[in-house]
């Protein structure tokens, strides 16, 4: 063990080809990190183009066309192409078998191939720009997406190849956890990151085939007109909602739920303290996973469907809502007492707290029905879901980012200015999004070109809050990617974390470990053990030490 | 490496033994086996639907299919499952050549049904019983017989692919066969492919009753 | 924002706004207190027990089954709570009275249309007297729309094969803002009308006059309005800019040249046709997207419509 070694997984073997060929869970993760970090930025830029075009009611700087194209795409890249592989398939895959003290996942070359799934859905969905662009909304409901003349082909196309990209990644991830643990670790000493990945696969490999296959019948629709969406051809328009939303519905978990997962890790490290309640925490994740399939309905609330389905799914939209809820707390109860550090990693963890607690509550608000008539297809609906999806899990994933970036690069990023990076972003995404709620509950209909006057002032600050945020992420990227050339050095244990990701080297070796790790301690056992200096500390020995001293 | 004990060739070095390794790819073929389930599990929602809306027009269209080739073709997949369970059998005792020639019998059956299909197929494109816009058969009275049609071509024409896709990865089996890949400690690969096969045959199970024997 | 309305809501105008504003109050008060709790308890948490000298052991605290019940249950009774009051006040939205009055609604890219039982048809405005219960019984004939009023508190989408159903009685008489929030292309945010809320017997004389509109003015004057009610403005300047379709400035007697190649002038008969078949011929550049006004224009309105025409030169 201590043979000082500079060879690791990032300089063992070089070139191009090493990378594109490469079955190392760790490349491959830092790949999908690349591409999923473009596809943020295009998606970034599709919004700050749709703010800047909302700063004024009339057209300002793009036709009503660009503009309906604008919230298409940004919606659809970054959901299909970054939210959703950005924790699992960036972060998740590079994580996951260093967490286990695995030497990889399962299925290496299945993780290369829906790499580059991945990569073939995103040219796909990325040509439809090209080919005249999709302006159908990243939903596409039908008979709009049928009856529109742009290329809607290209982008459900995509959409499906990506399908199976997440497919691919959840069922290797499901195997790896259930065979790839490293001795001593059983269910229930695995770390909290490992069982959010284990209920996001779940959802991803339950939920995905029925988005891919009513994704394929929406382009066979459009290609030969087989009429089951079409209401000319006594089909129902309104079916093509149920399936996507029992898909879509789920998604959103897969999106939180890692997120979540980061959080249990964060809370933990940066307060040094067992985490409270870890086996809640874990069927929540479970419970998360299987009730998400029951509550589709709930963005149906005023499409016609029967009173009596619009109560089952108001009522388990609640009961899905609990388990995020006793998290919340759990997490909170982990601070009690701890020793806690203000590094980049916990800020985020900080933000999610006050960012998803607002994302939570409104949801309660949106899943009363009487209140969801009101809302829906409203800003307060889009203020909702950003306070969740960006608040809660781009937050996390920043959050995760920070917290594993000197394991992933072996160098240390500029604490100054991350949190300099952090308070805009936490500061600006406030203004963007919170001012959402009232234009919603004032009326406000979303993926509106135009809008009353009325709403001026509030549409104006929302834009404002957009270039603050804007600023703050080309600052992260700015000392981020400055760090991986001129960062110091990393410790292998830089945040005294127990999980056994920091057990091996920073950048770890291309096997991950010197030798298969056997778990000696549980992920959070910080009553009795604590890392200074890359050391294990353990609390018997101190006593130990302090009794010959007596 | 350091590893002093020998590893067989075919043991991936991320994986300690050969049980861990056959482990995990049979797990992870079930749970691809799932993800296929929902796949056609959509299609089955949107049977459901659609029958329910038109009971009338789906027990009038169901007539026209051919029961007679429909009931040939499950007895031909129901053949192919056997043969592909006993090609794994046979190369669990080490008999080489008899899982080559089971594996062609299960190609053969597959071949078979494809052709059956084709043939089916054939003859309801030249009666325009046809999905959606291009229908043109006037003889069904009921709303909307198209529907059954789409309905009908999307099921067995997935299925059908799926088929195909299980023919290939057959096909590509017995090469290794021939290539001796295999053992009777090392034939996890044909077993892999016996349980996509089963599935296969399976959807084709339910199929079958739900369009061919409406009533 | 609305001058008449709180911070967070329009003025309620509906029998239904204020039980729905007094649950989302509720739900409100709930979130402050929960909010205070879950932030404040991590703003309180993190300072109080920020790392002060040296490295520690914690302790170990994992569990509290009193605390861990606590905040299953209690939020669980809450949602248990909220959950039935929204849904009461749900169904109050969905079942019409039996006193209530219908009208037919239209929708269609990019506007909207009433068509009242006693004959009268309007176009982006729905006019409904005070005090009375109005059901609304709606359909598209094409894509999906929805149809909301914010001081109402309603909203139900308008399918193309079905007829869905939406009722409201509006409480305090004033124009109120009609908006479609089903995403349905380019026009979307410009198919917004208004509801014109009458006391009873301003609606009586309303509808008395709205048959014959367009009696006692000149033709040309009666297609100046019609083309603001009847929202052809959506698609079609007088100013000569091209939006979704051709401008009308000058539209008389211009000849074009038309998608299949062939040209056309227009003249009474062309501009009548395009009107009522607007597929039949397309000016090249544009695309076949407009909407028949068959059953909504009458032919005296046809007239006067081609009469304004003329008239912009």
């Amino acid at each position: 063990m201590s043979v000082a070694t500079t060879a690791n997984y990032l300089n063992e073997e070089k070139g191009l080809k090493s990378w594109l060929f490469t079955l190392d869970h760790k490349r491959i993760g830092m790949m999908y990190l690349f591409a999923v970090m473009i596809a943020f930025f295009l998606g970034g830029v599709f919004a700050i183009l749709i703010r800047l075009e909302l700063l004024n009611p009339g057209q300002d700087f793009f036709t009503a066309d660009t503009y309906n194209q604008l919230f298409t795409l940004h919606g659809a890249v970054m959901i299909f192409l970054f939210i959703i592989p950005a924790i699992p398939a960036a972060l998740g895959n590079f994580v996951l078998p260093l967490m286990l003290g695995a030497k990889d996942v399962a299925f290496p070359r299945l993780n290369l191939a829906s790499f580059y799934i991945y990569v073939v859905g995103a040219l796909f969905a990325l040509y439809s720009i090209v080919a005249g662009a999709v302006d159908t909304g990243w939903t596409f409901y039908t008979p709009y997406s049928t009856t529109t003349s742009t290329s809607v082909i290209s982008m459900t196309l995509g959409a499906f190849i990506l399908g199976f990209s997440s497919i691919f990644t959840g069922v290797n991830f499901i195997a790896t956890i259930h065979k790839l643990r490293a001795p001593g670790m059983t269910w229930f000493k695995m770390p909290l990151m490992v069982w959010a990945l284990y209920a996001t696969s779940i959802i991803q490999v339950l939920a995905t085939p029925v988005l891919g296959i009513t994704l394929l019948l929406l382009i066979i629709e459009r290609t030969i007109g087989i009429g089951i969406f079409d209401p000319a051809m006594g089909g129902d328009p309104v079916l093509f909602q149920h399936f996507f939303w029992f898909y879509s519905h789920p998604a959103v978990y897969i999106m939180i739920l890692p997120g979540m997962g980061i959080i249990s890790e964060l809370v933990t490290t940066f307060s040094k303290k067992k985490i409270f309640g870890y086996k809640l925490i874990a069927y929540s994740s479970l419970g998360i996973a299987l009730i998400s399939f029951l509550v589709w309905g709930h963005h149906m609330f005023t499409s016609g469907q029967s009173e009596f389905s619009s109560m089952v799914f108001s009522f388990l939209t609640f009961f899905v809502g609990i388990p995020s809820g006793i998290k919340m707390f759990n997490w909170l109860a982990t601070m009690y007492k701890g020793r806690i550090t203000f590094e980049a990693p916990m800020l985020y963890t900080i933000a999610f707290m006050f960012l998803f607690a607002i994302g939570g509550l409104t949801g309660i608000m949106l899943g009363a029905i009487s209140i969801d008539i009101h809302m829906h297809d409203t800003y307060f609906v889009v203020a909702h879901f950003h306070y969740t999806m960006m608040g809660g899990t781009v937050i996390a994933f920043l959050g995760g980012m920070h917290y594993w970036w000197p394991k992933i690069w072996g160098r240390m990023y500029s604490e100054k200015w991350a949190r300099v990076a952090w308070a805009l972003i936490f500061v600006g995404f406030n203004v963007t999004f919170f001012t959402q709620f009232f234009l919603g509950s004032q009326g406000m209909p979303r993926r509106y070109y135009n809008y009353l006057d009325q709403y001026q002032p509030l549409h104006m600050y929302s834009t404002y809050g957009s270039w603050m945020l804007g600023v703050g992420f080309l600052i992260m990227a700015y000392y981020l990617i400055y760090s991986i050339y001129k960062g110091p050095k990393a410790p292998n244990n830089p945040w005294g974390g127990l999980t056994m990701e920091w057990q091996t080297t920073s950048p770890p070796i291309q096997h991950n470990f010197e030798e298969q790790p056997v778990l000696e301690h549980e992920p959070y056992d910080y009553d009795t053990r604590m890392v200074v200096n890359d050391q294990l500390i353990k609390k018997e020995d101190v006593k130990e030490k302090e009794n010959i001293n007596v | 490496m350091e590893h002093a004990e020998k590893k067989p060739s075919y043991l991936q070095h991320h994986f300690a033994d050969m049980e861990q390794q056959t482990d995990a790819a049979k797990l992870g073929m079930w749970v691809f086996l799932v993800t296929e389930v929902l796949l056609f599990g959509g299609l089955f929602g949107f049977y459901t639907f659609y029958r329910a809306w038109y009971p009338e027009m789906f027990m009038e269209a169901h007539k026209y299919l051919d029961v007679a080739m429909g009931t040939t073709n499950t007895f031909v997949l129901i053949t192919s499952s056997l043969t592909m369970a006993l090609a794994i059998r046979a190369m669990q005792l080490g008999k080489k050549k008899q899982t080559i020639a089971y594996l062609a019998g299960t190609l053969f059956f597959a071949g078979v049904f494809l052709v059956i299909k084709y043939f089916e197929y054939s003859h309801k494109i030249e009666l325009g019983m046809l999905p959606g816009k291009l229908y043109f058969f006037d003889g069904i009275q009921a709303a909307n017989p198209h529907i059954f049609f789409s309905v009908y071509f999307t099921m067995t024409g997935l299925h059908g692919i799926h088929v195909l896709i299980g023919m290939i990865i057959i096909g590509w089996v017995m090469v290794r066969t021939m290539r001796d890949d295999f053992s009777p400690e090392y034939y996890n690969p044909i077993e892999l492919t016996g349980l996509y096969w089963h599935l296969v045959d399976l959807i084709w199970i339910f199929l079958f009753p739900l369009l061919y024997l409406i009533g | 924002m609305d001058p008449n309305g709180s911070l967070i809501f329009p003025s309620q105008v509906s029998t239904i706004a204020p039980e729905v504003d007094a649950l989302f109050d509720f739900i409100l008060y709930l979130s402050i207190i929960f909010f205070i709790l879950i932030v404040g308890g991590t703003f309180y948490f993190v300072w109080k027990y920020r790392k002060k000298g040296e490295d520690t052991f914690t302790k170990d605290l994992s569990h509290n089954n009193m605390l861990e019940v606590l905040w299953t249950v209690i939020p669980t009774i809450l949602v248990f709570i909220v959950f039935v009051w929204g849904f009461k006040s749900y169904m109050k939205m969905t079942v019409p009275p039996d006193t209530s009055m219908e009208v037919k609604v239209t929708g269609q890219k990019w506007f909207w249309t009433f068509n009242y039982p006693e004959g009268a048809t309007t176009t982006n405005e729905l006019v409904v007297p005070v005090d009375q219960p109005v059901k609304l019984l709606m359909s598209s004939t094409d894509v999906i729309h929805s149809f909301f009023v914010p001081n109402f508190r309603t909203k139900m989408d308008v399918l193309p094969n079905r007829y869905t159903q939406l009722w409201f009685e509006a409480t305090e008489t004033g124009e109120y803002n009609l908006f479609c929030t089903e995403y349905c292309g380019k026009g979307h945010s410009e198919m917004i009308g208004k509801v014109k809320v009458l006391s009873r017997a301003d609606y009586d004389s309303w509808l008395a006059g709205a048959g014959n509109a367009g009696a006692n003015m000149k033709p040309e004057e009666f297609g100046a309005k019609l083309y603001k009610d009847k929202a052809c403005f959506t698609c079609h300047s007088i100013d000569g800019s091209p939006l979704v379709g051709p401008s009308f400035k000058g539209i008389f007697g211009r000849t074009e040249k038309m998608t299949d190649g062939s040209e056309a002038t227009a003249d009474e008969n062309y501009l009548r046709e395009s009107i009522l078949e607007p597929q039949a011929k397309v000016v090249q550049g544009y695309q076949p997207i407009m909407p028949t006004y068959q059953g909504v224009l009458k032919d005296d309105e046809i007239d006067a419509l081609i009469a304004y025409f003329k008239t912009l030169k």
